[in-house]
């Protein structure tokens, strides 16, 4: 049942691209790379235990490094991707340093003020013969290389797309790794991992960078994707955003991250006919919603119903 | 030197603001152990609340005296149908509900009344006959609120049995409720006084930095740096805090980095404090036992 479902999701991923209007592909590729950032933040909150509210800086960091290199350098966004990557892995490691004497509500503060202050930080004059200051930077949307007969958004699909694949199956053979239990491990029993022999600060930091590194390549491939970047597009509402997503698609489940880049980007298209400033409401009250009645979220719910269903049929049979 | 006081007393005043705020942070701190984070959304809206009030004709110091109400009962209501549901839940639960309240009040505030910028009265014009070179009607008049409140609340917390009362939920919940405290009303009360004073603050900084929906983001940043720097656990060290956060967001940014950085400056303090002496200055250090 699992391997026809497998195959039908990656045909139906395959196929999806020429089926639709560039306009749609381009959203899709948008939902793919928020999907990265959201497995980044996820790893970090839902895994690990550390809450960050400013996660939108290393998304930040991850675009402006590929809208940087591509414009002021000429390198290729294919440059871009990795190097972005492990600009966020350092940054992250950096960040996660400090971090370590912090816990639970005190991150939350210290990466909440990381996420407001971003910004101005980005506009800041001194900087700005890099980062374009207020302006931003304006990209190219880049050709198919190889001569292979795809448009441009169609291409940015499937590059994409392959760094979703390169990140999943990452993560997921991280998580079942030794340090993917030890991650865990601190979350649920930061003492008794201690005693277990556990390098709790080394873990943490690595986290740290690891979460940052996935959102840094999110920010990059939909920096290429949206072809601009500028400070108010990093407001702390993208880092709220993200907390937003992992919640709705479900805290400390891989497929949760898909299920959230979905929300995230389907809602606000939505609501935004309704109203200008539904949409906070609305995510507001779904983030209340989710807390009291699913807690992990639809990636919870799916598999709740999953297994009910498979209960079902096997009492019949 | 003109200049340099000028600098300075901008600073108090502004220092006032962020003091107050940072005490409506402290009650809720000792109260509940929550950093509120919507602690700036609900204060502008309380503050259009005002606006709304005085647009509509009411003389602003009633005005005034009706947001204070609303606002009190307001943040007493947020106490008893969103935060006491989640005594127990995990740390990440509650950040997230608090941050679905910041949204909320956000979009609300924007839907209600408008995205767009409005200017908010100050009250002390009659003051304008003593302003001086380097310090104006307003920051006169801020500098005398923030006393006025820092004053209510001492003698309240001192001398009222009801304030004793709140300080021993305070400091041991559990004894307080073996002598007959109350402990769910005193946790709503304190709520509902943080939001209050949360209001004051709002209303006084709408003049400086006129009203919007958006309008608090800063100086919640600031009320956060100025309750850490003082201790997140002592409301004399918020007010310590604020005036010293305030005086070094206005020097900093006169003589040293200029204004384009000033969150960051309050970024950087909430990560050294944290960093280097998470207690603050006046607080209480924490050890826990294993």
């Amino acid at each position: 049942m699992q391997k026809y479902l497998a195959a039908l999701l990656a045909i139906t991923l395959a196929v999806l691209p020429f089926a639709l209007e560039d306009y749609y592909v381009f959203q899709l590729t948008l939902i793919l790379a928020t999907s990265i950032a959201l497995l980044g933040l996820n790893l970090l909150t839902g895994f690990n235990g550390q809450i960050s509210l400013g996660h939108g800086a290393f998304f930040a960091l991850g675009a402006y490094t590929q809208a940087i290199l591509m414009d002021r350098l000429g390198l290729s966004y294919a440059v871009g991707v990795p190097v972005a990557g492990v600009l966020c892995l350092l940054f992250g490691m950096a960040f996660g340093l400090p971090a370590l004497r912090l816990e639970g509500l005190y991150l939350a503060l210290a990466t909440f003020a990381l996420g407001v202050s971003l910004p101005q930080l980005l506009k800041y004059r001194h900087f700005a013969a890099w980062t374009g200051g207020v302006q931003g930077i304006t990209l190219q949307k880049p050709a198919a290389p190889f001569g292979l007969a795809l448009s441009p958004d169609q291409w940015l699909y499937f590059f994409t797309l392959a760094w979703v694949l390169l990140c999943f199956f990452s993560a997921r053979r991280l998580l079942r790794s030794h340090v993917g239990r030890a991650i865990i491990a601190i979350r649920d029993q930061p003492i008794a991992a201690l005693a277990l022999g556990v390098d709790v600060a080394r873990t943490k930091t690595f986290t740290f960078g690891a979460s940052a590194l996935y959102t840094g390549v999110a920010g990059a491939l939909s920096a290429v994707a949206v072809q601009f970047v500028a400070p108010d597009s990093f407001s702390v509402l993208l880092s709220i955003d993200l907390l937003v997503g992992i919640v709705v698609g479900g805290i400390a489940s891989l497929s949760g991250a898909v299920f959230g880049a979905v929300f995230l980007r389907v809602v606000p298209a939505l609501t935004e006919e309704l109203s200008k400033t539904a949409t906070g409401a609305i995510y507001g009250v779904v983030l209340i919603v989710f807390v009291y009645a699913l807690p992990l979220g639809i990636a919870g719910f799916v598999r709740r119903t999953t297994a009910r269903l498979r209960a079902v049929r096997s009492e019949r049979t | 030197m003109e200049s340099f006081l000028h600098q300075l007393f901008a600073g108090l005043a502004t220092g006032g603001i962020y003091a107050s705020l940072a005490l409506a942070l402290v009650m809720i701190y000792q109260a509940t152990h929550l950093v509120n984070f919507a602690q700036g959304e609900l204060a502008m809206f309380s503050t259009y609340v005002a606006w709304a009030l005085i647009s509509a004709g009411v003389p602003y110091w009633i005005a005034f005296l009706i947001t204070l109400a609303l606002s009190f009962a307001c943040g007493m209501a947020i106490e008893r149908l969103v935060i006491r549901p989640m005594k127990h839940a995990p740390v990440l639960s509650v950040v997230i509900v608090l941050i679905a309240l910041l949204l909320i009040f956000n979009s609300l505030a924007g839907f209600l009344f408008g995205p767009d910028i409005q200017s908010f009265p100050s009250p002390f014009g009659a003051l304008e006959s003593v302003q001086t070179a380097f310090v104006n009607a307003h920051q006169l008049g801020v500098m005398i609120v923030t006393l006025l409140v820092v004053l209510a609340l001492f003698l309240f917390f001192r001398f009222t049995t009801l304030g004793l009362a709140l300080r021993a939920v305070a400091v041991n919940a559990q004894s307080s409720r073996l002598v007959g405290i109350r402990v769910g009303s005193m946790l709503a009360l304190g709520w509902g006084m943080a939001a209050a004073i949360g209001a004051i603050a709002g209303m006084m900084v709408a003049p400086i930095v006129f009203l919007e929906p958006n309008m608090m983001a800063g100086v919640q940043l600031y009320a956060f740096a100025a309750a850490l720097v003082g201790g997140i656990d002592s409301p004399a060290g918020a007010i310590v805090g604020g005036l010293l956060v305030g005086v070094l967001e206005n020097l900093l940014g006169a003589y040293v980095i200029g204004t384009e950085l000033k969150l960051s400056v309050a970024l950087a303090l909430i990560i050294v404090v944290l960093v280097v002496r998470p207690s603050g200055l006046l607080g209480k250090t924490v050890v826990t036992k294993v």
